[in-house]
């Protein structure tokens, strides 16, 4: 009984194969590391609460922001759900610092996986928890009254959507770090980048309301994409769904390799 | 001698900025011996060994590990390696049998085997007790057990050891090289090991070789390099003369060359 062996020239499906084997390992880690620290799910589900609790209700109230026939706290959940995922996503790449500064990155990488497949393992690590994550802030809109489409397929596209925006965030996050290779810096750019990546979406307020400029942002910011699939899919308003999906694999696919390319920098030195 | 090293490196050279990490330098390790590498910090240790489990590209030379190149076959070497850094690396929120458990997943150890051999190695570094208790709970010497299970699963056939026992107390020391003596002894893997702690390589490596500024200065047995010096040097003689007092005169130098000298002809 041995291992596999490694060809000498690896097959494009031979690669796949182990691609997907070590997604598969990498993500049952991640649900691993949340099943033994649940603290981590309450404490990340606070924020997204304050602003279904606080901003949602507080703007539904005075009516400020016009969203037609849905119910302004029910165009505003998708956005806070796509909001708590790119907060996670964004988090990678500080950890990934952490694991090369700890030498886990290292162990990882002198195992025999393509760089390519470490990626999106960690890519798909934090859409699987970016999804633990969303079930609990539906269960809080739930609560405070958002009519939530929960038809099976519509769960199943938003599980997408969620993944795919949390593996393209993600990878820019592990993108930057492979960029600026200190902990310090990686936290000021991530920080300098999450608010504006989500003020300039429509996740807050519908594209309409923005001036032409924010709107030309808006066009070119993944998160509008995602967020515009989670409201089309669970609070059923018009959405483009075929070309939001097709923009976030498109994103994804390509995030995922320029940041694999930058990858092997973070362990030289 | 068996016929093909389980390391070979030819001419290999690396360069940061300005400084040469390491020059020209050529190696060959045995199969199944423990080979250290020692040499004070910034010797270029841990830039050789990146560059022989694949984790730097090896800019110029070449590196044969059980005669697969390093730049050719990344993906088959890495194969044969384990590998255990020089910090403590574990992810502190699994416990120990998971963190076995993805090293031998990312390893591909089959499926029907892979329970048994979790298990397994977990008991060869004993840690079978505290398996299932997650490892931000163990002390420093367990980590390292812990991490020597984690290079182990996939039985490699190639142990490379970043400074093992660097942060730990001499008993977890002892016990950390006596794990690592065992595994040797029952499996014949081959160990490459770096330390700067010369009395631990006088006592547990096969052959060292003394790396000082990128290149090898003396190679041999550590009872070869301490007879050259003399009746009742320490490998810490030794390594004091191939080093040098950097901050010395500039008289050393020929003592430098001499034993230079003295340590081509060993190798």
């Amino acid at each position: 009984m041995t291992e596999r062996t490694i060809p000498t020239n690896p097959s494009p499906l031979w690669l796949a194969y182990t691609a997907l084997c070590r997604i598969g390992a990498i993500c049952t880690v991640e649900l691993q590391k949340l099943r033994h620290d649940r603290t981590e799910l309450i404490t990340r589900a606070v924020q997204p609460t304050l602003w279904l609790l606080v901003f949602g209700q507080v703007f539904t109230q005075i009516r400020a922001i016009p969203t037609g026939s849905t119910p302004y706290l029910d165009f505003l959940a998708p956005g806070i759900l796509a909001q708590s995922a790119l907060f996670i996503a964004i988090f990678y790449g500080i950890q990934i610092i952490w694991e090369r500064d700890s030498g886990m990155l290292a162990k990882l990488m002198v195992t025999p996986t393509p760089r390519v497949a470490l990626v999106a393992a960690k890519a798909f690590a934090a859409g699987i928890r970016a999804v633990v994550q969303a079930i609990a802030v539906m269960i809080v809109a739930a609560i405070l009254g958002v009519h939530l489409d929960t038809a099976p397929a519509r769960l199943v596209g938003t599980v997408i959507a969620l993944i795919l925006g949390s593996a393209f965030f993600c990878c820019l996050s592990i993108t930057i770090a492979g960029l600026v290779l200190s902990r310090d810096r990686l936290m000021g750019i991530g920080q300098a980048i999450t608010m504006p990546l989500f003020f300039a979406s429509n996740a807050l307020y519908p594209v309409q309301l923005m001036p032409g400029w924010l709107q030309v942002i808006n066009r070119i910011n993944p998160l509008s994409y995602e967020v515009d699939a989670l409201r089309g899919l669970l609070v059923n308003t018009p959405a483009a769904l075929g070309f939001d999906f097709l923009v976030l694999v498109l994103a994804s696919a390509a995030m995922i390799s320029v940041a694999a390319a930058l990858l092997p920098r973070l362990t030289v030195g | 001698m068996s016929a093909m090293p389980a390391v070979r490196c030819t001419g290999l050279s690396r360069r940061f900025g300005d400084t040469l990490a390491v020059d020209n330098l050529d190696l060959e390790i045995v199969q199944g011996e423990i080979f250290g590498l020692l040499g004070p910090n910034g010797a270029g240790k841990t830039t050789t060994i990146r560059m022989i489990t694949t984790l730097l590209p090896p800019p110029r030379g070449t590196i044969e590990v059980f005669g697969a190149d390093v730049a050719a076959r990344r993906m088959a070497v890495r194969r044969l390696i384990g590998y255990v850094p020089q910090q403590l690396s574990v992810e502190a929120t699994l416990t120990g049998r998971e963190n076995v458990w993805l090293f031998a997943k990312l390893y591909d150890v089959p499926r029907l085997t892979r329970v048994r051999r979790v298990n397994e190695v977990l008991a060869g570094v004993g840690l079978a007790e505290v398996a299932d208790r997650l490892a931000k709970t163990y002390s420093g010497g367990m980590i390292r057990r812990l991490e020597l299970a984690q290079a182990l699963v996939s039985t490699p056939r190639l142990l490379v050891l970043d400074e093992p026992t660097v942060g730990l107390d001499p008993v977890a020391r002892d016990d950390v090289w006596e794990r690592i003596e065992q595994i040797r002894a029952d499996s014949g893997m081959t160990v490459l090991v770096t330390t700067h702690l010369m009395q631990e390589a006088d006592e547990r490596c096969d052959r060292v070789a003394l790396m000082h500024r990128g290149r090898i200065q003396a190679l041999g047995t550590p009872a070869q390099l301490r007879g050259n010096l003399g009746d009742g040097a320490t490998l810490d003689d030794v390594f004091r003369a191939y080093t040098g007092d950097e901050l010395a005169d500039t008289g050393s130098i020929r003592d430098v060359r001499s034993a230079r000298r003295t340590a081509r002809r060993l190798s």
